[in-house]
């Protein structure tokens, strides 16, 4: 029993994490219905930055957060503003999702150029130091991932609630002819927002270098899993891909615990299938129609 | 049959005759390992084609039954002597048949979702058989991989595998082909534009896209039994490969998704770029970026794919040349 708290303490930790960079690719397939496949390369670019950050300028990574989160918002403006605003044709959709895709090898490419197939990971001091709370262990650097995370998730709610902008970009997502109509500027909703979502990968990515080891193709294991979240959530629901990364992150932690660490990350595609047998349209989303 | 034009069989034949005769003109070894690669890819984005290019359905797993296919034929070998020489290929139909049963039902669960869900949850497969392949150990050896028993072709070694994936090659033609006239092919292409006006018209739409699926299926795992053989070992980084899948959907699309010789051209030009490619540039990772650049320009430049914007081109110019009032006759949908 002691074992399955603590799973479930650790689940909920990286549950956090997963949660920021799944609920990015989400809200950007909510806004301009493009699945975001270069997400998980971001994550591990930003990885890269926060690392080399980190290696070279003593830059804490929870701090650099601040550098890294700018560059990859302006990264992601240029990318929508060039690749994905100029697919116009009935296709856009599909296209999107092989032309991210691209976008991702792109990103493995250049960041195998530079710095090889090596794993890396960025040791803090306190990487290796953990609390005790009622005999349970809680890392500290998952303590402050999940607390960044949480941070940012908050942040990115009451853009989205309380703004103007928010406003604009929720209209997007309902019915975007009308809020065309209603005078939102859709071209500049589309690029702000795939800019927001792709920084919502850089916010977790600087945090990730602390968490695992990574190289350049870890962004496969990363994309299916945050593809999975965001499925099982209902594509273009950012509130069920936090709750679907929560729940992952558990069912992830438990099964390593019970199972064999070997078969944890299998349990996402388990809980997938089940879920598309259930309810295909996953937690909170809406039933898709044909292309 | 009726459908069966002079034209029609003067083209297929043609083309086909001159690629069963390539092998025997051309001896160079290295020569006809790319002719291989080319024809495996051909295959692939044919079969891609057949089920995603007529039914609109992007799958992005198709990669993960090539692999099956490769250690289908691999654990065949371990465990049955199923001799050696040629003989191994004639096992290659039952392969692909067994594989392509065996993905019916999940593609059944698949096909609950539509459009970019369909899209996600393929992909998603690609990755499942991935870890399956690294995880049952008992099986397929994990991360250590299945090897296959060397052959002993005399001389001109890469040759019979160049004939068996161009037999392959022409069988998913010949499905395509006749796909594509039958009274199947109307139902994919119908549910390609609407899938619930021809559920609507009485069409068995499941039925329809799992008959389509499990074709498709069947060829991708007959294309990665031969591969398997060809390359002695198989590894699940490289059996179950994220790049083939990407590469055979990118050569559907070059050529023209939805047509019958689109994917098939698209091969033709890419494959032989991309071996060289990986060749020159394999150990450093500018081969991926190389990739992901010709992949962005075909996508941005030529998205309705090579075939379709020549026969636009071709129809246009006919359409000038009978001297009618210059009204477009398509609309013009590359993106500028």
């Amino acid at each position: 029993m002691h074992l399955v708290v603590q799973a479930c303490i650790l689940g909920v930790l990286t549950g956090g994490v997963y949660a920021l960079m799944a609920s990015g690719l989400t809200l950007v397939f909510g806004v301009m219905r493009v699945i975001n496949v270069a997400q998980g390369a971001l994550v591990i670019l930003s990885a890269y930055l926060s690392w080399a950050l980190f290696t070279h300028f003593q830059v804490d990574p929870f701090l650099s957060v601040l550098i890294v989160a700018p560059l990859i918002f302006a990264l992601g403006v240029g990318v929508q503003l060039v690749f994905i605003r100029s697919l116009r044709s009935e296709q856009a959709e599909e296209l999107s999702l092989l032309i991210t895709w691209a976008l991702a090898l792109g990103i493995e490419g250049v960041l195998g150029a530079v710095y090889e197939t090596t794993y890396r990971a960025t040791n803090t001091s306190y990487a290796n130091s953990a609390w005790t709370i009622f005999g349970y262990q809680v890392s500290v650097v998952r303590a402050y991932a999940f607390g960044l995370c949480v941070a940012v998730l908050v942040l990115l709610y009451l853009l989205l609630a309380r703004t103007r902008f928010g406003r604009s970009v929720r209209a997007t997502v309902q019915n975007p002819s009308s809020a065309l109509l209603l005078g939102v500027n859709a071209d500049r909703v589309r690029a702000l927002a795939f800019g927001i979502g792709v920084s919502t990968a850089a916010a977790a990515g600087a945090v990730y270098g602390v968490l695992y080891p990574f190289n350049p193709g870890s962004h496969y294991d990363l994309i299916s899993r945050l593809l999975s979240i965001v499925v099982l959530g209902g594509l273009g629901s950012v509130a069920g891909a936090v709750a679907a990364a929560l729940m992952m992150g558990v069912v992830e932690a438990v099964v390593a615990v019970e199972i064999s660490p070997v078969w944890s990350s299998f349990s996402y595609f388990v809980v997938l299938v089940a879920i598309l047998l259930l309810r295909p349209q996953g937690f909170f989303g809406a039933r898709e129609r044909t292309l | 049959m009726r459908w069966i034009t002079p034209g029609g069989l003067l083209r297929g034949g043609g083309v086909f005759g001159l690629l069963a005769a390539f092998p025997f003109v051309e001896r160079t070894d290295w020569i006809v390992n790319i002719g291989v690669f080319t024809l495996m890819y051909a295959g692939l984005a044919t079969a891609w084609n057949l089920f995603s290019g007529y039914t609109g359905y992007i799958s992005l797993g198709q990669a993960a039954f090539f692999g099956i296919g490769a250690y289908a034929t691999g654990i065949t070998f371990e465990h049955i002597s199923i001799g050696s020489g040629y003989r191994p290929f004639y096992a290659l139909p039952l392969i692909g048949l067994a594989v392509g049963l065996v993905s019916v039902p999940v593609a059944w669960v698949a096909l609950r979702t539509r459009a970019m869900t369909f899209a996600i949850v393929t992909l998603m497969l690609l990755f499942i058989v991935q870890q399956l392949a690294f995880n049952l150990r008992s099986i397929t050896h994990g991360s250590q991989g299945v090897a296959v028993p060397q052959p002993t072709f005399a001389s001109n070694f890469d040759r019979p595998y160049y004939l068996a994936m161009l037999s392959v090659l022409a069988l998913a033609m010949l499905i395509c082909w006749y796909v594509r006239r039958s009274k199947l092919g109307l139902m994919l292409l119908g549910i390609r534009d609407d899938e619930e006006k021809a559920r609507g018209l009485g069409v068995r739409v499941t039925g329809a896209k799992l008959i389509a699926w499990a074709l498709s299926v069947g060829l991708t795992a007959m294309i990665g039994g031969i591969w398997g053989y060809y390359l002695f070992s198989i590894y699940p980084e490289s059996a179950v490969d994220p790049l083939v899948m990407i590469g055979a959907v990118l050569m559907a699309f070059l050529g023209g998704k939805g047509t019958l010789w689109g994917p098939m051209i698209g091969a033709f030009v890419l494959v032989p770029a991309q071996q060289w490619a990986l060749t020159s540039y394999g150990a450093t990772r500018l081969y991926l970026i190389a990739y992901a650049g010709v992949f962005v320009l075909v996508l941005l430049l030529l998205p309705r794919g090579i075939v379709p914007s020549l026969a636009d081109l071709v129809s246009r110019r006919r359409f000038r040349a009978t001297d009618r009032p210059d009204v477009r006759p398509t609309v013009e949908r590359v993106a500028s």
